[in-house]
């Protein structure tokens, strides 16, 4: 893209966001900021990617979740040239990922998993250098840091090694080297693991200014809460494949319906409640959860009006003593059980993609939602 | 904040110029962060450039009374070539650990993901290590002098064997940006110095090899490192160069080959697996 298109772009996104409506009106216009089509990658006999199709509109944010090993890492590095797929194509901005490798790597930014930073240098000297290899001039580099610096609060940490700095401070200062070129499409590799509650407002914030701007977000994250909260929409991946594809929304519905939450004095009780609660709604004994720590039964409901006064009226001849009862939505959490076959982080360690993938989702409850959403 | 993370006040570069000059462009911005790493952390360059010269005394002063050069001549006239050389193969740890800790942190991936020259990664980390390496020899050879080591055979031939010994250090360049590529991160660079040191002793470095049983004697000459050790003796005129081997005869040649063979193996299989990176 020439300076002047960019120009353009910007002053058109400017003017065009003053409207809710007109954000719409965009979206709908506007082409793909990343296609992939049919991509396939695989390690030997283990396959990473498996055929994955996908269309980010420009000015969207997709959430790519997953647990670790089913393919999100890999997608992003193929989108953002490190790797190379075995078939299928991929589009960022419009440039094929193996033909004009060059063009993508002009129209993005990548945030990986670990602050890739000069740990020795400071903050301004990490964006000045990063800025001369982005071809800036000298002076033209130096203008650029210290407006980032100032837009991410770390004007303050003056000649301060990055060695030195909290996680949420590189984790900004990762992000400002990434939008030296003020990119078009932005890649966040889990962008908040390892923050604390504020240094994950702090992303989050700076990631809901660019999409007001613009720019197209694509993120991976195993908080279902970051992207219930960030993301236009989700992708689900599963061992390589796209098992759901939708808004949050969407995808809370094709988990069907509402939940019912009934809290315990005694967590003794549970497995006598759940029996009960199951009993009352009609629901298969298999769909009713426990959590033992929470004291909680949950189980899905058809019937929303008489749902509540079934429940209290199978417990309360029982004598068991309910501390909370409640009706709401599913959690993405639970459509993401329930699409997947297993929960979000299913182990601690932050090794993506490295891990093979321990549970493959059980054929038919993925694969049919999938429809359904 | 939003303006400005979407509307830079610089535009774009439209890129123009060659492959070429972007790779030099590129390659001297990598090569300044090192620079910019050494005044911010003088201490830590100081002791790079101490270490050998601390070898220097621990050999010439506490072992050396006990040594004895083959045709006469002093130990430390025999010793300062061998330190020299060592100097240039201790380099490989340098080169090792900053590949090793960029690929380790991501660096390396925000390299390959953005628009500049990759040729000018690599060339980046050669203008820095050949820098530090001109700097530590410089300092070497002030030691050597201040000890009473000298040149001998004019400064036409002790030239030529400052550009041997600068001819090593390139070939463990390449050893080092290979070894740092296919290294799981900093840690790895303890294997290698571990095992830098024997390699070092197993040379001609310290003793001559006539000193050493047959076998141990001949697996020391065929190190690359002897080549050069022995060149630089020959070259400086310093004594120790007596033996009737194939590489007492032929040094500077060997000198010549060897890390150049190594330079282009070492060359081959950096360029590999770099573009392995992205299988």
């Amino acid at each position: 893209m020439t300076g002047e298109a960019r120009q353009l772009r910007t002053a058109y996104a400017t003017v065009v966001l003053l409207s809710p409506y007109a954000i719409r009106e965009r979206r709908a216009m506007t082409p793909s900021a990343i296609r992939l089509h049919h991509l396939t990658k695989s390690y030997g006999t283990r396959t990473v990617l498996d055929h994955v199709d996908l269309d980010v509109p420009a000015g969207t944010v997709l959430g790519l979740l997953g647990p670790n090993g089913a393919g999100k890492t890999t997608a992003v590095r193929i989108l953002t040239t490190l790797l190379r797929p075995d078939s299928g194509t991929a589009e960022v901005a419009g440039h094929d990922v193996l033909r004009s490798p060059h063009e993508v790597r002009r129209n993005i930014g990548l945030v990986g998993q670990s602050a890739a930073l000069d740990e020795v240098l400071g903050a301004r000297q990490n964006l000045v250098m990063f800025g001369r290899l982005h071809h800036l001039g000298v002076r033209a580099a130096r203008v650029r840091a210290d407006e980032l610096l100032d837009a991410f609060r770390l004007a303050d940490t003056g000649d301060k090694a990055v060695r030195h700095f909290s996680g949420g401070m590189r984790r900004r200062l990762d992000l400002a080297a990434s939008l030296l070129l003020a990119p078009p499409v932005l890649f966040l590799d889990e962008p908040t693991t390892g923050l604390d509650p504020q240094g994950r407002l702090d992303v989050w914030a700076a990631v809901r200014t660019l999409v007001g701007d613009g720019t197209t977000v694509l993120l991976t994250t195993q908080h279902l809460d970051e992207a219930d909260r960030l993301a236009d929409r989700v992708c689900v991946l599963d061992a390589g494949r796209v098992v759901a594809l939708g808004t949050s929304a969407e995808l809370k519905s094709a988990t069907g319906g509402d939940r019912i939450d009934v809290v315990l004095a005694d967590a003794a009780d549970l497995p006598h409640a759940a029996a009960l609660v199951a009993r009352a709604l009609g629901a298969p004994p298999g769909d009713v959860d426990t959590d033992v720590a929470a004291r909680r039964v949950t189980a899905p409901v058809a019937d929303r009006m008489g749902a509540l006064a079934a429940v209290v009226a199978a417990l309360t001849p029982a004598g068991l003593a309910v501390d909370d009862l409640g009706l709401r939505r599913p959690t993405l959490d639970e459509a993401y059980l329930r699409l997947t076959g297993h929960a979000a982080q299913p182990e601690p360690a932050a090794q993506p993609d490295r891990a093979a993938p321990d549970a493959a989702a059980p054929a038919g409850t993925a694969r049919t939602t999938e429809e359904a959403a | 904040m939003s303006a400005t993370l979407t509307a830079p006040a610089v535009r774009t570069p439209v890129p123009t110029g060659s492959a070429l000059r972007w790779a030099l462009a590129d390659g001297w911005t990598i090569a300044l962060r090192d620079l910019q790493h050494w005044r911010r952390q003088p201490g830590q360059l100081a002791v790079g450039l101490l270490f050998p010269v601390l070898m220097v005394v621990m050999f010439g002063y506490l072992l050396g009374g006990g040594m004895a050069v083959e045709g006469g001549g002093s130990y430390l006239e025999f010793l300062m070539p061998g330190m020299f050389a060592l100097t240039m193969v201790f380099g490989l740890e340098s080169t090792m650990t900053a590949v090793a800790t960029d690929a380790e942190k991501g660096v390396t991936d925000r390299f390959r993901s953005m628009p500049m020259s990759s040729a000018g990664v690599v060339l980046g980390r050669c203008i820095a290590d050949m820098l530090n390496s001109v700097v530590g020899l410089a300092v070497m050879v002030g030691v050597g002098l201040l000890v009473g080591w000298r040149w001998h055979d004019g400064p036409a031939r002790a030239a030529l064997a400052i550009a041997l010994l600068l001819l090593l250090r390139f070939a463990f360049l390449w050893v080092g940006i290979y070894l740092g590529l296919v290294a799981r991160g900093p840690g790895s660079v303890m294997a290698v110095q571990i095992v830098v040191w024997p390699f070092a002793f197993l040379s001609n470095a310290f003793v001559p090899t006539s000193t050493m049983p047959a076998w141990l004697g001949a697996l020391a000459q065929v190190n690359p490192m002897a080549a050069t050790v022995a060149a630089a003796r020959e070259l400086f005129g310093n004594p120790g160069v007596a033996g009737d081997g194939w590489l007492a005869e032929h040094s500077v040649l060997a000198a010549v080959v060897w890390p150049t063979a190594l330079a282009v193996v070492f060359f081959a299989l950096a360029v590999r697996r770099w573009v392995t990176l992205g299988r």
